[in-house]
């Protein structure tokens, strides 16, 4: 099958010279590391770190009927959304399956940015164009921006530095800022992937380099997808794709938090209501390896006394805590922390049980 | 790169060293540096039989987890079981401390199929 060529992050030249290591990454040609995933996964749980996050998706939306008509297309509430604030929301299909989970941010009481998955712009934008209606206008403008997540419990004192001239600070947590210079907007959003404290940058393409190095320069360390997938792990935050599917509903990936059934009409509200009211069978649920072993990986075996309970989705060394750690959707009734259970590596069977999320908890 | 003249090498990238028919296998400074930060190792049993090519041991990083194959037949004589505990020293010496087990070679005559320096070097670049 011909493959089209892989795109090139504006942040690129920066990960030459720095030596990243590029791999292949949903169509894109990423840093998985700099100087190693361990070390960079310390830097931003202890100081801060700087990763290339330009490959996610924008998609704006706009018009008068764009808080409405987004609010039957997104499990959050939408209208319900205060200006310069942001909600982790799903875009589910027909049948109550998970599109795509990503971050709704309300620009103004008509403007909305989305971030979606490096992914899943496409398949995110042709399903949002099959459902437009008039009175709302989508831009995808996922190619047009640079973007740099700053993460770390000194990720505030970095964002001074950083953004001193501008006369911003690190945005809260789930709230927005933004400043205009002379090659467009950019947008600060207090967001992250990580668990730590930090923000997430949005700018112009080519502000993009002149960041990403301010951002080292005042003491971040550059940090690739590979920490970025650990980071994430510990917290028990999912991957869409790996954790999360459109054969799937947020309420079995335990995420019925971020779903408002008491709102009005919304795609796949019906399926969710029922799986509600009939109780869900299976349930994404964290898992962790209480004996020393090797590290459990995607695909592997569990059992529950001694029969088949399910295989890993997410699944790794969590190198904050020292052990395996991984999500699993399981049977409800061996969802229970503590639980126990094996992890089949290679023919072995290693102990693990149902841990709580997150699996780490940043000390505060 | 570090690729020493004095060891024989495979293209799956172990190195091998034999002195007085006992095999010491690792695997080379341009594996270790592919592969990135070690955590985990799985190394065979002493007195397991193995034939060239067999898989014999298991190097785990961060993202993957990769099989060594035995360069030559023969008997493992010793694993190196400093690795369990720190298998950070195939990062840090893969030609030294981070030796991974020794073979007693049953077939001499396999040892020609392994690669000098130059010719792993030649593969790799």
């Amino acid at each position: 099958m011909p493959t089209a060529p892989l795109l090139h992050s504006p942040l690129h030249d920066e990960h030459l010279r720095h030596d990243g290591r590029l791999v292949d990454f949903a169509g894109w040609k990423m840093p998985v590391q700099y100087t190693g995933i361990l070390e960079e996964h310390r830097a931003v749980r202890s100081g801060c770190g700087a990763f290339d996050i330009s490959h996610m998706g924008q998609v704006f939306l706009s018009g008068e009927n764009a808080a409405g008509w987004l609010n039957g297309i997104l499990t959050g509430n939408i209208p319900e959304m205060g200006e310069k604030t942001s909600l982790y929301t799903f875009m589910l299909n027909e049948n109550g399956g998970i599109i795509d989970d990503l971050i709704a941010y309300r620009l103004g009481p008509d403007s909305f940015l989305l971030v979606v998955n490096a992914s899943m712009v496409d398949e995110d934008v042709t399903w949002l164009q099959g459902h437009l209606e008039d009175g709302v206008i989508l831009e995808d403008r996922s190619r047009q921006f640079a973007a740099i997540a700053i993460q770390g419990p000194k990720a505030e004192d970095l964002a001074r530095e950083m953004l001193g001239e501008t006369g911003c600070t690190m945005p809260a947590r789930n709230t927005l800022a933004y400043f205009t210079g002379a090659s467009g907007t950019t947008y600060l959003c207090g967001t992250g992937y990580t668990g730590e404290p930090g923000f997430e940058m949005i700018c112009p393409l080519q502000d993009g380099p002149q960041w990403f190095n301010k951002a080292l320069q005042t003491g971040a360390v550059p940090c690739g997808l590979g920490a970025r997938d650990s980071l994430r792990l510990e917290m028990g935050f999912p991957l869409n794709g790996s954790d999360l599917s459109p054969a799937r509903s947020p309420l079995t990936a335990g995420l019925g938090f971020f779903v408002d059934l008491e709102k009005g009409p919304f795609i796949g509200k019906e399926v969710l209501l029922k799986e509600k009211q009939d109780g869900i069978r299976e349930k994404l649920t964290g898992i962790e390896m209480t004996v020393k072993g090797p590290p459990p990986r995607p695909g592997y075996a569990l059992f529950a006394n001694n029969e088949a309970a399910g295989n890993l989705c997410s699944a790794g060394l969590s190198p904050s805590l020292g052990n395996g750690i991984g999500l699993a959707y399981l049977p409800v009734a061996l969802s229970r922390i503590d639980t126990a259970l094996e992890i089949d590596i290679r023919g072995k069977r290693f102990a693990a049980r149902v841990a709580k999320k997150p699996f780490y908890r940043p000390p505060r | 790169m570090n690729i020493p003249e004095n060891l024989k090498y495979t293209a799956s990238h172990e190195w091998v060293s034999i002195k007085d028919g006992v095999a010491t296998i690792g695997i080379t400074d341009h594996a270790q540096e592919e592969l990135s930060e070690l955590v985990y190792i799985e190394l065979p049993e002493q007195g397991r039989q193995v034939s060239k090519g067999d898989p014999v041991a298991v190097i785990e990083s961060v993202k993957a987890a990769s099989d060594i194959y035995a360069p030559l037949s023969g008997e493992i004589v010793e694993p190196n079981l400093e690795l369990a505990d720190d298998p950070s020293r195939v990062n840090k010496d893969p030609h030294g401390e981070g030796w991974m087990l020794r073979i007693n070679i049953t077939d001499e005559s396999e040892v020609d199929t392994l690669l000098d320096a130059a010719t792993y070097k030649g593969g790799i670049s």
